[in-house]
């Protein structure tokens, strides 16, 4: 009789989780959870540029403006969805735009900014995901922003909206400034 | 009044379908014959009425009725004669009406090729199919109308998503729902063995032909499906594991699983629990895909095709009837695996281990499917898996699939030695590795999977042809449908396996950065592009490349990649120039164009067999198709005629 009922419990918890989804979908919940990073400063990382191996980038190089660290990732459906956007800001000129190529091929993410455009000033290249650790990063998209001297302002998991950028990026920036 | 016409015969139809639902289950309960005599005649009722409603719809397109709002939100007067048609599912609306008659389509079929079996049986069955028809007609009727009309009414109308406007998806929708509805036959017999209280082998072997048909469907469906996104999508790929696909996929893994779990019950009485476990489970997974699909539930380059609102009312649904046979199911699956006893190697055994894996393989792309939102739901943020992991989990889960496959035909059931299928084998396994190290260093790339992939091939293909000369050598040496169709579809795995390794090994892609008169060379093939015109078509304008493609001094082809604006806005469209060979395809998709004097982004591939991708496919669904048509599937008939 257990085994038998198995299936059922296991539908029953998928229900739940399927629940839980459109609840979330009607009801705007954009989840921002609180990063422990926040106003601390951006985790020391070392990673290799995109198309430039060679050339590696530390954290302490990109001191003295503030800049968006956007994580993507050419498997990520949802990342193209918010592409469009973070192209419009970066565009827009009012925050320096910094890719973070997560758990990616080189291959794969090139032919993705083929097809949909490369909004970034410079992309940063963490293969294995180890960097990505520090950051706390759990999976794409997320983004952060970092101020001048170098501290966490803000993070954002999921997609980049337009009101994301109105109402928290901006405003966040301002107030660092 | 034509689309108010068309509204009230769904309405009508969700009427029958109630009845439909209710009167031959009760007579089946009460055993009144009169009561149950009724489900042939409603079926067949709720079909005509059905269809017209959608005929309706259709002709609403046909004749530009801007008047109904989803004929204004998916067509416009420029549309091209052919794709009004096919705007009629080219939305939610639509699409859940083709599905509702589709649904209505399956439940005629089964009133009518069931002659042979009981009416206590028939009645159950189509009574259960029209509780499903219940509703989705419900849900089309209540959350998403196609007949609901405008006021004041527009001039003209939107435009059908540019992205539909394609050959490849006029049949994409029917072929895909023709499969999902269909596992609702095998869905059917399942709950009405439930509610029997008994499973018996005229039932199974009655129910089998419809799960290999619809299987055969969803198969045609997926592999449409994946064409179309191959040369529309313009990225050279096949295959993206996004959410809709997987929500197609995992049907068809467990449909696959189905297919044979239900041969081993039809003929040696065992896995019976298994077998109405894997039913359910199939249909269950083809609504959770509609769900998916329907709800934006997650997002996926589908998007066009989904909308929050409704997905409470499927998900209602969903919990009902699938909640409510999996209750069933609890409370009356067969107690004791009757059936008779094997041993640890016979074709049971091997059947048991391929039913493993392909649910298991089911299981982790539904985990990878909804990941995201488990993560989504436990403030972990939107996150998505993204190929890596479903190409390293199926990679290990397929390996031992493809490896024992040969032998599944070669051994006997109940009990076999496992020396003899191995002796027979072991030849074809040693040229199999032996062609597979040739290959290894034939090509230039010197890649792991090519060798993987010729190694696959010659194996399946090889091993299945063992099992055909086998029944060559055997004193009967007679060939069922069901033999011819489990060999086709065995060559086809094989077949598609090769693609899939040769291609994801041995394609080349460049990007490039093209002036006008420029060439570009990959493997032996000179590409020269030549510049691009604007041209002009029915609905659109474009940007039409010209590249000419030579292999050395002989002039292969030349091809047209285009970007398409579509009057009606939106996105620029990509079509990719195809020039395919059995054995390569040459694909140039047209980028950006990058300054005013005439370069432009092209991205350039040569991709070998990739062909072979989509014909072992269409062999699989092929095997699916022969099967069916076992005579043994028919003898009954014969059989009770003159017991």
């Amino acid at each position: 009789m257990t085994t038998r009922l198995l299936p059922l419990i296991a539908f029953i918890g998928l229900a739940l989780l399927l629940f839980v989804g459109v609840r979330m979908n009607s009801g705007k919940d954009n989840s921002a959870i609180p990063s422990p990073l926040i106003g601390k400063p951006a985790p020391q990382f070392a990673l290799p540029v995109l198309n430039a191996p060679d050339k590696i980038i530390k954290t302490d190089d990109l001191l003295g403006q503030a800049y968006l660290l956007n994580v993507w990732g050419s498997w990520c459906p949802a990342c193209q969805i918010e592409h469009p956007i973070i192209t419009e800001l970066a565009k827009s000129g009012k925050i320096k735009v910094l890719g973070y190529n997560y758990k990616d091929e080189t291959e794969a993410a090139n032919r993705w900014l083929q097809q949909f455009g490369n909004p970034y000033d410079t992309i940063l290249v963490d293969e294995s995901g180890r960097a990505a650790l520090d950051w706390g990063i759990y999976g794409a998209p997320e983004t952060f922003l970092i101020d001048a001297k170098g501290i966490v302002r803000w993070k954002h998991v999921g997609p980049i909206t337009l009101e994301i950028i109105e109402q928290e990026i901006l405003p966040t920036l301002e107030s660092v400034r | 009044m034509i689309p108010e016409l068309g509204q009230i015969s769904l309405i009508l139809s969700l009427l029958i379908a109630v009845l439909l639902a209710c009167m031959p289950l009760w007579g089946a309960h009460k055993n009144i014959a009169a009561l149950m005599q009724t489900a042939r005649p409603l079926a067949h009722a709720q079909l005509l009425l059905v269809v017209v409603a959608f005929v309706l719809l259709t002709y609403s397109f046909t004749v530009h009725d801007f008047s109904v709002a989803y004929v204004q939100k998916n067509s416009n007067s420029l549309l091209p004669f052919i794709y009004q048609i096919s705007a009629v599912w080219g939305a939610h609306e639509g699409s859940l009406l083709l599905w509702v008659m589709i649904l209505a389509i399956w439940t005629s079929a089964v009133a009518i090729f069931s002659k042979q079996l009981p009416d206590v049986v028939i009645a159950r069955v189509l009574a259960i199919m029209g509780m499903i028809s219940v509703g989705f007609i419900a849900f089309t009727l209540f959350t998403s109308n196609p007949f609901a009309r405008v006021f004041p009414i527009p001039s003209e109308g939107v435009d059908l998503n540019p992205l539909l406007q394609d050959p490849g998806l006029i049949f994409h929708p029917p072929l895909l729902y023709i499969g999902y509805v269909g596992f609702a036959v095998a869905f059917a017999f399942a709950i009405t063995a439930l509610l029997d209280g008994k499973l018996d082998a005229q039932l199974i072997r009655w129910s089998r032909p419809w799960t290999n048909i619809a299987w055969a469907f969803l198969t045609l469906g997926i592999a449409l499906g994946s064409f179309w996104a191959y040369y529309e999508l313009g990225w050279g790929g096949w295959w993206f594991w996004d959410p809709v696909e997987n929500a197609s996929f995992m049907p068809w893994l467990v449909g696959a699983a189905l297919i044979h779990s239900q041969a081993v019950t039809e003929k040696r009485g065992s896995f019976k629990s298994w077998t109405l476990l894997l039913a359910i489970a199939t249909f269950s997974l083809s609504l959770l895909g509609a769900f998916l699909v329907r709800s934006g539930v997650l997002t996926s380059v589908h998007a066009f095709a989904s909308d929050p609102e409704r997905g409470l009312f499927i998900l209602i649904f969903l919990v009902i009837v699938i909640g409510g046979s999996l209750i069933l199911f609890a409370l009356r699956a067969p107690n004791k695996e009757a059936g008779q006893p094997f041993t640890a190697y016979s074709r049971e055994t091997l059947l048991l281990v391929n039913n493993l894996l392909l649910t298991a393989a089911a299981f982790m792309v539904l985990i990878g499917t909804l990941y995201p939102l488990f993560a989504d739901a436990l403030k972990l943020g939107k996150i998505s898996v993204g190929s890596p992991y479903f190409g390293f989990l199926f990679t290990l889960l397929m390996l031992p699939l493809v490896m024992l496959l040969p032998f599944g035909p070669l051994t006997r059931w109940q009990s076999e030695q496992v020396s003899k299928p191995l002796k027979l084998l072991l030849p074809w396994a040693i040229l199999a590795i032996a062609t597979g190290a040739v290959s290894f260093f034939f090509w230039p790339e010197s890649n792991i999977k090519t060798a993987a992939g010729v190694i696959t091939a010659v194996w399946i293909l090889l091993g299945t042809a063992a099992f055909v000369r086998s029944r060559f050598k055997n004193s009967s040496g007679r060939f069922t449908a069901e033999m011819i169709g489990m060999t086709v579809a065995h060559a086809g795995v094989g077949i598609f396996f090769f693609g899939v390794l040769m291609t994801e090994s041995l394609s080349i892609e460049k990007d490039v950065v093209a002036k006008p008169n420029s060439n570009f060379s990959l493997r032996s093939y000179d590409f020269s592009f030549e510049g691009v015109q604007q041209v002009e078509g029915p609905n659109y304008v474009a940007d039409r490349g010209t590249v000419i493609i030579r292999d050395g001094e002989k002039i292969i082809t030349t091809l047209h990649p285009e970007k398409r604006m579509y009057a009606s806005g939106g996105n620029s469209m990509t079509e990719a120039a195809i020039h395919s060979r059995l054995h390569r395809d040459l694909y140039v998709a047209l980028g950006e164009p990058l300054d005013d004097k005439g370069s432009w982004a092209l991205r350039l591939y040569v991709k070998p067999f990739i062909r072979f991708i989509w014909l072992g496919t269409f062999l699989m669904a092929m095997g699916g198709f022969i099967v069916s048509f076992d005579k043994r599937f028919k003898r009954r008939n014969a059989a009770q005629a003159n017991p």
